[in-house]
């Protein structure tokens, strides 16, 4: 009863690539990245410039949060069913699940992390474009839950991706879901732009260093 | 209703045609000499009147002294159910012949008992780790891991 | 002149859009026609068997439900079974009535899942998958008048239920008997002879019977190959041979027979449910059973058939209050073994497909 491999790759070779990183990655997360709460000294600086700019990106944005697909778990299944006909998240512009993280501005973890799916949600964090949030939700999003102290778990989100907003329950029902996102558009309605143009000698530099850099790339 | 055959009654089928391979009679399981489980476990399989010819699950259990690998038969023809064992007393490189050739359902099974116990099995076409990570030390449901 | 190709592979990752949970394949393709497929899961793995060596019997059973997470009453039966089977315990007529009845609601609810995630995978958009949990939002406000929770009801205890049912469960209860059977008319009515589902499904990914018995499959998709096989004919467990319902089988063993097996199972669960609603005593709801209980010395092994499967739990006591081992055969797991004979040959839309009529749950799987 032999297995013929087909594949062209080595299995061993593309699991053990995989091992070092998740080993490399757990020796970096020993410490939970810090809290985003730069919005909480806000109020106090506010340009009365940029106030009505501000006031307008702010509304579009968290009118339309789009959730990226990162689902392990149980606590997916009552994102779902908030998803769903009876608690719609649609009436908050967050019907469309994408499944890009390009295009995604809100991840919404749901489920248990362990250190074998670590590399793979810190790498659709990464893809994400900015501006983007982190809902951590459920107790195993927030410490690891009921499963802390297992051997293969991280011990909360906020190990490998900076979290905005935390929700504890589990799962928690779809009404405590749409009250962690009321909150999230509530942070987001206090954030402020920073519109920082580069000067024109800037512009021109940093095309003459891609321009260098592409002749060392490419082929002919 | 699925009968489940006692320890002894397996025992007597068995004897007759592997003599002096039997370690122990319990009254539910039967236990066998790990290097003659797969000629035991084909016979059970292949005789009309045990015909076991579906594995409901393999499971491995740390004992201090020695792992136990209990493997648990049904014949759907029959309707009845055994419990077979077996035992591998070398702690540092354990190993037991695979079944996968007689019922393939153990083909992920044994993966697992290989992953978070360490037993290795004999023949079986793609021994690795299933659950953890290549490169995780260790094997975690051994009692004395941690 | 002839067109040189080479196969590739791709990586069908961990995070994809359909609802299945963390699994991977890594897929060797030539063309669009699959070559090669080696599925990787471990994702989702927690230690849960370690876990289960840490904490009192009792204190095990949320831990069960977080197995199959979409079928957590069954889990909670599986494993409080298997105590009582070790410890010798008895329980009450009236539990034993109610047991049956929530485990029926908890398999209708998992194949209203299972059949609406495979419509999704079909192509099918949200359409059927919305319909279906419009369904189960009924079935989950039904648990959670009984045990407070929507989708991990910690519900069993060891010697019966937790608690008893409140007096507008059973009213209410019977009202959503009365209109079920509609909708699934309705699904069927929508589905059954709709052409771009046969065109998907009918024969596509078929998993012959010596091979379904070989790989020791269970569950739907052992029987939509042809076997007649169900724990709850073959080995009753709890009170499940006082009543009257049909197996249903399919004969081909391809996708469209396990999504019609899915269907007819949930017709027959209404009516297991309806005859037990008929005949449930009065009574007490849990047996006499010590707070941190300690079974004598031993093992055992109980299997039920849950919706996806035959899920058992082997114990092994040494008499403290905390089991020394408990293994979970987790249906889930045993029934992808086969995974890489029924895609191979198949173009890759046509390994979504597949991948979603064997209906896994990732918690189980990787456990």
């Amino acid at each position: 009863m032999e297995i013929e491999k087909l594949s062209i790759y080595s299995a061993i070779e593309l699991d053990k690539a995989e091992g070092e990183a998740i080993e490399i990655l757990k020796e970096h997360s020993q410490e939970p990245i810090p809290d985003r709460d730069r919005w909480l000294g806000e109020e106090l600086q506010r340009n009365i410039l940029l106030t009505t700019v501000d006031t307008i990106i702010n509304w579009a944005q968290r009118s339309s949060l789009w959730p990226a697909i990162c689902f392990p778990a149980c606590c997916a299944f009552e994102l779902i069913a908030a998803n769903a006909s009876r608690f719609d998240l649609s009436r908050f512009g967050m019907e469309i699940l994408r499944a890009s993280p390009r295009q995604a501005d809100l991840m919404i973890t749901a489920g248990t992390l362990t250190w074998k799916m670590a590399p793979q949600v810190r790498r659709i964090y990464d893809q994400m474009a900015e501006p983007k949030w982190v809902i951590a939700m459920g107790a195993c999003g927030i410490s690891g839950g009921i499963f802390r102290s297992s051997y293969a778990v991280v011990p909360g989100y906020n190990r490998i991706v900076p979290v905005d907003v935390y929700i504890p329950g589990c799962p928690p029902r779809p009404e405590a879901l749409i009250y962690g996102i009321r909150m999230l558009h509530q942070k987001i309605s206090k954030e402020h732009t920073d519109i920082v143009l580069p000067s024109p000698t800037d512009v021109v530099n940093k095309g003459r260093e891609l321009l260098d850099k592409a002749k060392d790339l490419s082929p002919f | 209703m699925t009968v489940s055959l006692a320890g002894p009654e397996i025992a007597k089928q068995i004897a007759e045609r592997f003599p002096e391979i039997i370690s122990e009679i319990s009254d539910q399981a039967v236990v066998v000499k790990s290097k003659s489980l797969f000629e035991v476990a084909e016979y059970l399989k292949s005789s009309p009147e045990l015909s076991c010819d579906y594995l409901n699950y393999i499971a491995a259990t740390d004992y201090y002294d020695y792992f136990e690998i209990v493997y648990q038969l049904t014949s759907r023809k029959h309707n009845h159910s055994l419990m077979l064992k077996t035992r591998c007393y070398d702690r540092s490189q354990p190993a037991v012949p695979s079944v996968v050739s007689l019922w393939r359902g153990a083909d992920f099974q044994e993966r697992e008992i290989y992953d978070l116990m360490g037993i290795t099995f004999t023949g079986h076409p793609n021994l690795k780790r299933i659950f953890l990570w290549e490169g995780f030390e260790g094997y975690p449901l051994r009692k004395d891991y941690l | 002149m002839a067109l040189k190709t080479e196969p590739f592979m791709l990586n069908i990752g961990p995070v994809h859009p359909s609802t299945h949970g963390v699994f991977r394949m890594r897929a060797t393709l030539d063309g669009e026609v699959i070559v090669d497929i080696e599925p990787v899961f471990g994702y989702l793995h927690r230690g849960v068997e370690n876990l289960a060596e840490e904490r009192t019997y009792t204190g095990i059973i949320p831990l069960t439900d977080r197995l199959d997470y979409l079928a957590s009453m069954s889990n909670n039966l599986a494993y409080v079974l298997a105590v009582e089977k070790l410890a010798n315990i008895k329980v009450p007529e009236r539990a034993e009535y109610l047991r049956v009845i929530i485990a029926e609601l908890q398999r209708i609810a998992s194949h209203l899942i299972a059949v609406g995630a495979f419509l999704n995978d079909c192509g099918a958009f949200f359409t059927p998958f919305l319909y279906m949990f419009r369904e189960r939002e009924k079935i989950v406000d039904l648990f959670e008048m009984v045990s407070g929770q929507r989708l991990l009801y910690n519900y069993m205890r060891i010697g019966g239920l937790s608690q008893d049912i409140p007096p507008e469960f059973l009213p209410a209860l019977e009202k959503f008997v009365e209109q079920m059977p509609d909708f699934i008319d309705e699904y069927d009515r929508l589905l059954a002879k709709n052409e771009i589902l046969l065109a998907r499904a009918k024969g596509v990914g078929i998993l012959p019977q010596e091979m379904a018995i070989d790989i020791c499959a269970s569950g739907p998709v052992l029987r939509a190959s042809g076997v007649q096989w169900d724990i709850r004919r073959a080995d009753p467990y709890s009170i499940y041979d006082r009543f009257e319902f049909d197996i249903p089988t399919g004969n081909a063993g391809d996708c469209y027979d396990r999504y019609r097996v899915r269907i007819e199972e949930m017709r027959q669960s209404l009516r297991i449910i309806k005859q037990a609603t008929k005949q449930i005593p009065p009574g007490e709801i849990q047996a006499e059973v010590p707070h941190l209980i300690r079974p004598p010395a031993g093992e055992a092994y109980a299997h039920i058939e849950a919706p996806k499967g035959e899920l058992g739990f082997y114990l092994v006591s040494d008499n403290s209050i905390a089991p020394y081992r408990c293994h979970v055969r987790a249906p889930s797991l045993i029934n992808l073994t086969a995974l890489r004979e029924i895609m191979v040959g198949w173009k890759i839309q046509d390994a979504i497909i597949i991948f979603g009529s064997i209906d896994i749950t990732m918690g189980e799987v990787d456990r």
